[in-house]
């Protein structure tokens, strides 16, 4: 079984230090996952969700513990080496889409490919495209898109390059909700139809309800670990 | 006060946080160029106002080319007057082979009669104020002589046929001119000596100069009798008429600088515009909560004034300082043109530097600051409530009455200041242009190119306007300096190197008429290939179809100066293959002895003179009526003898004149040496050594004028941080991206580079085109012939990439090291 474990955290710890002395934002969190999983992390504002997604996909260090991503241990890397490993094996979607603007939605989803060194990326950025619906606006630049078109954009990035692992941190935080129903099916397709691991940080239950197993947070430590196979059928 | 100290607050915190570093470099930059020239201006002026009546050496000057009577000193005496001689001629002096052309000024005691004589022991040395001459037997040269001769203290000079000992460097005359007029050297040498060299023979061309001194009242006694006795050809000269010729050309001259000092300032202008809107950018929320708290739009409004007074405070306290060092920097690269005892700079430039500070900030920045005290209080709660927007009459009015204000102030002149705005918006245009086709080309191509050229390429594209403003800043700059470099380099040396092997490299002048078959035989003997033989005659133009000269109006300054001024006059019967008849027909052997002249064309234009007008020339005294027959276009660079007027031989043949002639003559400075010893009064200059000469002064002036320039690229570089200043947080954020997406810190800055690198390309090359353009258009206009300079494309694109590049780099560091969790939060 460890061998199918894409992602693990070992006793993470994150403190920072504020004026009333140092403050724990994630206390002591240990969990796996599998390849082909899909978690949601859930939990009151403040309860450190955002902050361990961050320790999880190695854009923050812990005060201690370690991450396991993909085999590798976050810790023994520097900040390059992290980043090489996120170009290889990790893909992100945001609340707030996060395109970058000056780049056109097929340069955007050529990117990530050509980070990691892929010489097909315009063909595969461009198929991508296609099946998240988005053919025809492959030369519009962000600020030309709608807001659930541009969330596809950031969908057909963060899956391009057949992560190990996406990352998604409230993906439809910022649409309404058809949008939003929209693209939480297109991720949970692209998830079960490439067998990546898919990581989610949410407030909304329903979308939670649709991962196979819910972490849910409080204070910075884990609370709860409800592994529902049962979930797994309504996804 | 509650403002001022909230101001003072407010701008110790943003100095701290770097936030008005920008804006205030910037003033500082643009006060350092304006006051580093209006300090220098202040210097020239004041040596011009405090030695106004030493500039003659005298309170009145009788000149003439003829000896002065020996009347005229007795008379003054009689009146009381004191009296002094000065007798000037230009002439070859020689240490050993070393020899340089220079005016000998021969001088009698009590010389100069107002002001005094500075001297050294060493050239450009600092000077100590005399009361002595040279005594006979001794020569003093001024620096720039003994440089060019390699001589010093002991040196022995030949002066025509006199040996003369130095005995002491002259630093600074009273009569020296304050800018940039004389070219040639000046050597003062005793009175008592000058007949002994020999220099002055019959019809050799001298300059004869009777100095007065003493009460008004005898000086006007003076003058009443000059007039009556004197011949008329003398000119008496006072102070009242030396003066204006003198401020006139301080005046060009500073006014040229200025000009090379506006364009920095109004770049720097539109450096503080961009700081100051990205400034307020990022306060609107700051400010909404102090109106929240309670806080009223008249303390805002007064709070940020008194930011922005000091601000110009402090930005033109410093920006003076640096101006007062290149100021000294500009006297030094200009030594030798510049008097070298110009008297300290008033504080004047200074207190102008605070008013150009503050009226710059007031065009550029304050409007921008006013809306900062319209934002409505709501936005606290709503984010997108911002601030009325700025009318366009709010935002153009006071920037375009702070451009006319400040230009106006620096100019003096409306349509000199109308014209270099015009220019300016020409070339801002042409290059914005051009510069947003190549950015808009660049991007269509970013395609085929690596993920970090193209994302490099796609952040110019997309902060296009920054984009072109910075290249046409950088453009502009280094354009200029391309320019002045082509200017000293390429076209004087291209015009040297465009001469035939053996064009003539020595004029001889003032060939007495009496030697000239033996002058010509002595030259034949030494290998010289003699050119044409042309009689040279001193005459003055009187009338132009029987109306004087001083009742007519000529625009331009070269017709003031021909009609003002005597002229050489020659006659032949051949026109050389270098003179070309453009109008009217040269005159036939049955023309001889009609009263008849051709003009050069120049002569022509400059006093609107047509076919059939009638002119009258006084030549030694005497009226010669004549009628214009022809118009010639002259090659000038063909160092053969050529005169702007000729009459055909047979109507001044009479008159008493001298010869000169150009000849090509292998360099050997014993043969000249013995040739100025045989004919002392004939005047001989090198080619070579007056190009030198002209090269030198050019060179000066060119780095005067680049220094200058060197504002405009450093206006440029803040430019370029305004512009990464304003787009400091959308580069955070989109490196974050970037990060998160696994872009590694090379790739990140091989894009900052490859931005920045691509945007001084185009500046470089659009700069190198402008010059080029220029250059080319210059040669045309001097009628030479322009070379491509491969090295001018490849220093200018390569130092502008550089520049750029580096600078870029330099201020994004801080974003490129952004930590990529920044954007989970």
């Amino acid at each position: 079984m460890t061998r199918d474990i894409v992602l693990e955290a070992r006793n993470l710890s994150k403190q920072v230090s504020s004026p009333e002395g140092p403050l724990t934002i994630v206390r002591d969190v240990s969990f796996a996952v599998r390849r082909g999983e899909s978690i949601a992390l859930v939990g009151p504002s403040g309860a450190g969700k955002s902050t361990l997604l961050a320790l999880l996909a190695g854009l923050d260090l812990p005060t201690s513990g370690d991450v396991l991503l993909a085999g590798e241990r976050l810790g023994a890397l520097d900040e390059d080496g992290r980043a090489r490993l996120r170009a290889e094996r990790v893909g992100f979607v945001f609340q707030s889409f996060h395109l970058l603007p000056s780049l056109t939605a097929l340069e955007n989803v050529m990117l990530p490919l050509e980070l990691a060194g892929r010489g097909d990326a315009r063909a595969a950025a461009s198929s991508m495209l296609e099946r998240v619906g988005l053919a025809a606006r492959v030369g519009h630049y962000p600020r030309q898109l709608s807001g659930g078109e541009q969330q596809r954009v950031a969908l057909a990035r963060a899956s391009v390059g057949v992560p190990a692992v996406l990352f998604a941190d409230e993906p439809t935080g910022n649409l309404d909700t058809a949008t939003g129903e929209r693209i939480a099916q297109l991720l949970f397709e692209l998830n079960r139809g490439s067998d990546t691991t898919l990581v989610l940080v949410t407030h909304e239950a329903t979308l939670a309800a649709r991962c196979a197993r819910v972490l849910s947070m409080d204070a910075g430590a884990l609370i709860r670990d409800v592994g529902a196979s049962a979930a797994r059928s309504h996804a | 006060m509650r403002s001022l100290m909230l101001a003072l607050r407010a701008l110790r915190r943003e100095w701290r946080s770097g936030e008005l570093a920008v804006l205030w470099l910037s003033l500082t930059i643009a006060v350092a160029a304006l006051s580093g020239v209006g300090f220098l201006v202040d210097r020239i002026g004041r040596a011009v106002e405090l030695q106004a009546s030493e500039v003659l050496a005298a309170d009145l000057r009788v000149e003439s080319d003829e000896p002065i009577a020996p009347d005229e000193p007795a008379q003054a005496r009689l009146l009381g007057l004191t009296t002094a001689r000065l007798t000037m001629t230009l002439s070859a002096i020689f240490n050993g082979d070393a020899n340089q052309l220079a005016n000998v000024r021969a001088v009698s005691a009590g010389y100069p009669l107002r002001g005094r004589l500075t001297v050294a022991e060493r050239a450009f040395a600092a000077g100590i104020a005399t009361d002595a001459i040279p005594a006979a037997g001794e020569a003093w040269p001024d620096s720039r002589l003994a440089a060019a001769l390699g001589a010093t203290l002991g040196s022995e000079l030949s002066v025509g046929t006199r040996s003369l000992r130095v005995t002491r460097i002259l630093i600074s005359r009273p009569d020296q001119s304050s800018t940039f007029v004389e070219f040639a050297s000046a050597l003062l040498i005793n009175d008592a000596d000058l007949a002994s060299t020999s220099l002055v023979q019959p019809g050799s061309r001298m300059r004869y100069v009777l100095l007065l001194s003493g009460g008004s009242a005898q000086l006007d006694a003076f003058r009443r009798w000059h007039q009556l006795h004197a011949p008329h050809h003398e000119r008496v000269e006072d102070v009242a008429d030396a003066s204006p010729q003198i401020g006139d050309a301080s005046q060009r001259a500073a006014r040229f600088l200025a000009l090379a000092s506006l364009v920095a300032v109004l770049l720097c202008a539109v450096a503080i515009a961009m700081s100051a809107r990205s400034y307020v950018r990022r306060h609107l929320d700051a400010v909404a909560l102090m109106k929240t708290l309670g806080a009223s739009r008249r303390l805002v409004l007064a709070v940020n004034l008194w930011q922005l007074l000091l601000l110009a405070a402090v930005a033109s306290t410093l920006g003076s300082a640096a101006g007062w060092i290149t100021q000294l920097w500009l006297v030094r690269v200009l030594q030798g043109l510049l008097r070298a005892d110009l008297p300290p700079a008033g504080p004047w430039p200074a207190v102008v530097g605070f008013i150009i500070a503050l009226a710059v900030l007031a065009g550029f920045a304050l409007p921008s600051l006013l809306q900062l005290t319209r934002v409505p209080a709501l936005r606290v709660l709503r984010r997108d409530a911002g601030p009325p927007a700025l009318s366009f009459l709010g935002a153009a009015a006071p920037l375009l009455l702070a451009i006319a204000g400040v230009v106006y102030g620096a100019l003096g002149e409306l349509s000199l200041s109308l014209w270099f705005l015009l220019g300016l918006a020409a070339a801002v245009v042409a290059l914005g242009i051009a510069g947003a086709l190549l950015v808009r080309a660049a991007a269509r191509v970013r395609g085929s190119a690596g993920v970090a050229w193209r994302y490099g390429i796609a952040n110019l594209a997309r902060r296009r306007a920054e984009s072109v403003t910075q290249i046409v800043a950088f453009g502009l700059g280094i354009m200029l300096l391309l320019a002045l470099a082509i200017l000293r380099d390429d076209l004087v040396t291209d015009w040297r190197a465009s001469l035939p092997a053996d064009v003539p490299n020595y004029f001889f002048v003032n060939i007495p008429t009496d030697q000239r078959a033996d002058f010509e035989r002595e030259l034949s003997a030494q290998g010289a290939h003699l050119t044409r033989m042309l009689p040279m005659i001193r005459g003055r133009l009187i009338t132009i179809n029987e109306q004087p000269l001083a009742s007519l109006h000529f625009p331009g300054l070269r017709g003031r100066n021909f009609a003002d001024r005597e002229q050489n006059l020659t006659w032949a019967s051949e026109l050389g293959d270098d003179n070309r008849i453009v109008e009217g027909h040269w005159w036939s052997a049955a023309d001889q002895g009609k009263p008849l002249v051709s003009l050069a064309v120049e002569y022509q234009q400059s006093l609107g003179l047509k076919l059939g007008d009638r002119l009258r020339f006084d030549v030694g005294g005497e009226d010669y009526d004549v009628t214009v027959a022809s118009f010639r276009r002259v090659k000038w660079d063909s160092f053969r003898p050529n005169f702007f007027v000729m009459f055909p031989p047979g109507v001044l043949d009479a008159s008493a004149g001298t010869y000169m002639t150009s000849a090509y003559l292998e360099p050997t400075g014993g043969a000249m040496a013995q040739l100025v010893h045989r004919f002392p009064g004939v005047s001989i200059f090198n080619v070579g050594d007056l190009l030198s000469q002209i090269r030198a002064v050019i060179d000066k002036a060119v780095t005067a004028v680049q220094t200058v320039f060197l504002f405009t690229l450093l206006a440029g570089l803040t430019l370029l941080l305004a512009a990464v200043q304003a787009s400091r947080e959308e580069r955070l954020y989109e490196t974050a991206i970037l990060r998160v997406l696994g872009a590694r810190h090379t790739m990140i800055l091989a894009s900052v580079l490859a931005e920045f690198a691509l945007l001084g390309a185009v500046a470089g090359l659009l700069a190198a085109t402008g010059a080029s353009l220029g250059g080319a258009w210059l040669a045309h206009a001097l009628d030479l012939k322009y070379r491509f300079n491969a090295g001018l494309w490849i220093a200018g694109v390569l130092g502008a990439v550089l520049v750029v590049g580096v600078a870029g780099w330099i201020s994004t560091r801080s974003v490129v090291r952004v930590a990529p969790r920044t954007v989970l939060y």
